[in-house]
């Protein structure tokens, strides 16, 4: 009796693999590898961004902890009305991060497309694509100096050698942001065409051959086969880049310094919001800026990420 | 058959130019280390002159180069091991247990922008009197490495075959046996990449470094912004220290190309 009852639940076990206190072992397990990884991003960065909230609450100023009384939402109804150093912030850094990545992506994609059947010395041109990126931000603002330096750079040099009188590059108000931009494009096209290489040589080559056959062009196999496979990579690539590009600090304050230049000429959220904190200490204020530029990046992110036609494929 | 040789001969020569655009400027960087303040500042002098070592000599002598290098090295170690203590098992559990819900997590933290973590930090570390130590450059810069080594390991775990370890347990190993002994041997490579990626990123940051160092824990990259403003005459000087910074990252470009821009590129071919 007592052994008939006891049978089918074993069995049942043994039909489904594993015995059940094994899949319970195994939900513990996963879980304590997690834990550690978990309790850093909790104590990081979750708890901070909390904190954060809370601070752009209040009237927080001057030395830590300094007067800190709640003063509602009127630390963002400060940011939002600000005309003279908000909202040009808000300009600069969607005009910087728009302007420098579909340069790169353009850029970066002409460069996969040119790269893309393997030749000789592919390792060496990859371990120069790769030397730019890996390069320290504050070295290569240090080196765009020198070489954009308006009396004694190479620039400006090379500029005369076919007639085009010297700029002022880094040291012109108007001039700054662009050739920043241009610093970005330098340091990062080669991530951008990096990724689409790899993503062009996961792509089936049967399509193409087949478009091949029934006479397309060059430049119509590019546009109607390749192109639309490579959206997935393509916009992966524009998403990592674009997140990165919107919070650009290292070169712009290695080169410009603190306010992003005498009039503010490269001041993105990211420069204005780290003046705000550590040269003003007007920690509420700031708090609002970094809540909004956050829900900013989260919204950005979000938009493109949602990709045409991927609901309905 | 003639045009062929044609077109291929403009691809190499396209690629070539390309190539010079991405790499003279960091030449010049290194010929300028070598020239003196005469030939730097003057655009003639190309890269065929008489080197000098006197940039380095004087650099070095200071002492804070060398510190500020050490600081850097200390805290791009530890952020890095500890980042991968942390990141390695966890990405192995999302990875093999498919929780893309918690992945995901990941990307929310590569989102956030690390200035808006920056007041708050600022508030409690200070209060731990902690700014201007190790720990609080060490916690930070980990910030930017657990997330990154955890994107790129969660699809190395991905990428290798689940049989093998399948294979151990029925030999008698446990779950984490099999991770243990066989997951984490053959995942080297990829904790490798990650790791030596996670260290340029500590090596290259300059934020967090900063705010939260003193004189004796400044990094690298704060001290030569720091040169900039005292010593923006002498141009050999700062591409010296400018040259030391950059040198072991190109080291590690060349000896390991492959192997980083299969870290770099991970994951994004998904989508």
């Amino acid at each position: 009796m007592s052994a008939t009852r006891t049978a089918p639940p074993i069995s049942r076990a043994a039909d489904r693999g594993r015995p059940r206190s094994f899949e319970q072992a195994n939900r513990r397990l996963k879980w304590t590898m997690l834990a550690p990884a978990l309790a850093f991003v909790g104590l990081m960065i979750v708890f901070p961004l909390a904190f954060t909230l809370n601070l752009s609450l209040t009237d927080a100023f001057g030395a830590v902890n300094a007067g800190k009384g709640y003063v509602g939402p009127q630390n963002f109804a400060d940011a939002l009305t600000d005309s003279r150093r908000f909202w040009p912030a808000v300009e600069r850094t969607a005009l910087f991060t728009v302007g420098a990545v579909l340069i790169e992506t353009v850029l970066g994609l002409a460069l996969a497309m040119l790269m893309r059947k393997p030749f000789r010395g592919i390792r060496w041109v990859r371990t120069v694509l790769v030397i730019p990126l890996l390069t320290t931000p504050v070295a290569v603002g240090i080196l765009w100096l020198l070489i954009l330096d308006p009396t004694n750079g190479i620039a400006n040099h090379l500029l005369s050698s076919v007639g085009i009188p010297p700029q002022e590059f880094l040291g012109s108000v108007t001039q700054s942001l662009p050739i920043l931009m241009l610093i970005d494009v330098w340091q990062w096209t080669p991530m951008m065409t990096l990724l689409l290489l790899a993503g062009l040589s996961t792509l089936p080559e049967e399509p193409e051959e087949a478009a091949h056959v029934d006479g397309a062009g060059l430049w119509q196999r590019f546009r109607y086969v390749v192109l639309p496979m490579l959206v997935p990579t393509l916009a992966t690539a524009v998403v990592l880049r674009s997140i990165d590009a919107l919070k650009t600090f290292d070169i712009l304050y290695a080169t410009k310094g603190p306010g992003g230049g005498s009039s503010f000429e490269v001041e993105t959220l990211n420069v204005y919001a780290y003046g705000l904190t550590f040269d003003y200490q007007e920690y509420g204020l700031a708090s609002a800026v970094l809540v909004l530029f956050t829900l900013a990046i989260i919204g950005v992110v979000a938009l493109l990420r949602r990709r045409p036609g991927r609901g309905s494929a | 058959m003639r045009s062929t040789r044609v077109l291929s001969w403009l691809r190499g020569a396209a690629i070539t130019i390309v190539c010079l655009g991405f790499v003279l400027p960091i030449v010049w960087m290194f010929a300028a280390a070598f020239k003196t303040n005469v030939q730097v500042t003057d655009p003639g002098v190309g890269l065929i002159f008489s080197p000098t070592l006197d940039n380095f000599r004087n650099v070095l002598a200071d002492g804070e180069v060398l510190q500020s290098l050490r600081n850097s090295l200390i805290v791009g170690v530890v952020s890095t091991v500890l980042s991968a203590v942390i990141a390695v098992p966890a990405a192995w559990a999302v990875g093999r247990f498919r929780m893309h819900r918690t992945g995901s997590l990941v990307l929310v933290a590569r989102i956030v922008p690390a200035i808006s973590l920056l007041v708050p930090w600022y508030y409690l570390f200070a209060q731990a009197g902690l700014v201007g130590s190790y720990t609080v450059l060490i916690l930070s810069h980990m910030f930017v490495s657990v997330p990154l080594i955890l994107w790129i390991m969660i699809g190395f775990f991905e990428g290798l075959p689940i049989e093998l370890e399948e294979a151990a347990r029925t030999d008698g190993l446990t779950v984490f046996g099999a991770f243990w002994r066989i997951a984490l041997p053959l995942a080297a490579p990829g904790t490798t990449t990650a790791s030596v990626l996670a260290f340029v990123a500590s090596w290259n940051n300059f934020m967090f470094a900063l705010i939260f160092s003193d004189e004796t824990t400044q990094t690298a990259p704060v001290t030569l912004f720091n040169f900039i403003s005292y010593a923006s005459t002498d141009w050999g000087g700062l591409m010296a220290a400018a040259t030391l910074m950059t040198v072991p990252v190109v080291i590690v470009a060349v000896l390991g190309q492959k192997y980083l821009v299969a870290g770099l590129t991970a994951g994004a071919t998904k989508g």
